[in-house]
């Protein structure tokens, strides 16, 4: 099978479909870790950092460290939170 | 060519569609937690702390009312910036 060339004129093949699917899942799930990380390194730089040394020294990275699971437990709230008032929501517009 | 040809294709606009609403909701919880990080927490320990999480919580529900009351402000009065006269519609 030639995945490259679809017939000229003709529908996509279901092959093709989901291939093009994945990709942009995948493209989707790349540009949310990279937000994230961005966040978490802006966040965590001003919670553990109060003045740059020459190094991390240990007890900034134990602090990231901390920041980092903190930053990450602080999303999966604010999305449950966040969902569970659009599901309300939704039932109020009914 | 092929891209063009997909997006005519009903499944594959609903997919679309569906991603582009998850994606909605997740850029709005990324800003979201950006903000209300900022409110809520002080330094980071080895857990989230139920003070911090009610607040967390807190500031997610009363953002929405914010917005809510905002769009519901903006609707009953029209074109009235500075709490002008209601029926004066300059916009409509």
């Amino acid at each position: 099978m030639d995945f490259d060339a679809p017939p000229p004129g003709g529908k996509m093949g279901a092959a093709d479909k989901e291939h093009l699917m994945g990709q942009v899942k995948q493209q989707i799930a790349l540009a949310n870790a990279q937000e994230l990380l961005q966040k978490m390194s802006e966040k965590c730089y001003k919670k553990c950092i109060y003045k740059p040394g020459t190094a991390l020294d240990n007890s900034e990275q134990k602090c990231i460290a901390m920041c980092m699971d903190r930053y990450m437990d602080s999303w999966n709230l604010v999305s449950r939170v966040y969902s569970s008032r659009l599901q309300k929501e939704r039932h109020r517009m009914q | 060519m092929g891209e063009a040809q997909a997006l005519q294709d009903p499944y594959v606009q609903r997919f679309v569609e569906m991603e582009t609403q998850k994606q909605r909701f997740q850029q709005l919880v990324h800003s979201l937690t950006d903000k209300c990080w900022d409110t809520c927490m002080g330094t980071p320990s080895n857990k989230l702390d139920s003070s911090t999480e009610s607040c967390l919580t807190n500031c997610v529900e009363r953002f929405i009312d914010t917005t809510n009351y905002v769009v519901n402000r903006l609707e009953s009065t029209p074109a009235s910036s500075s709490g002008g006269s209601p029926g004066s519609s300059e916009f409509s």
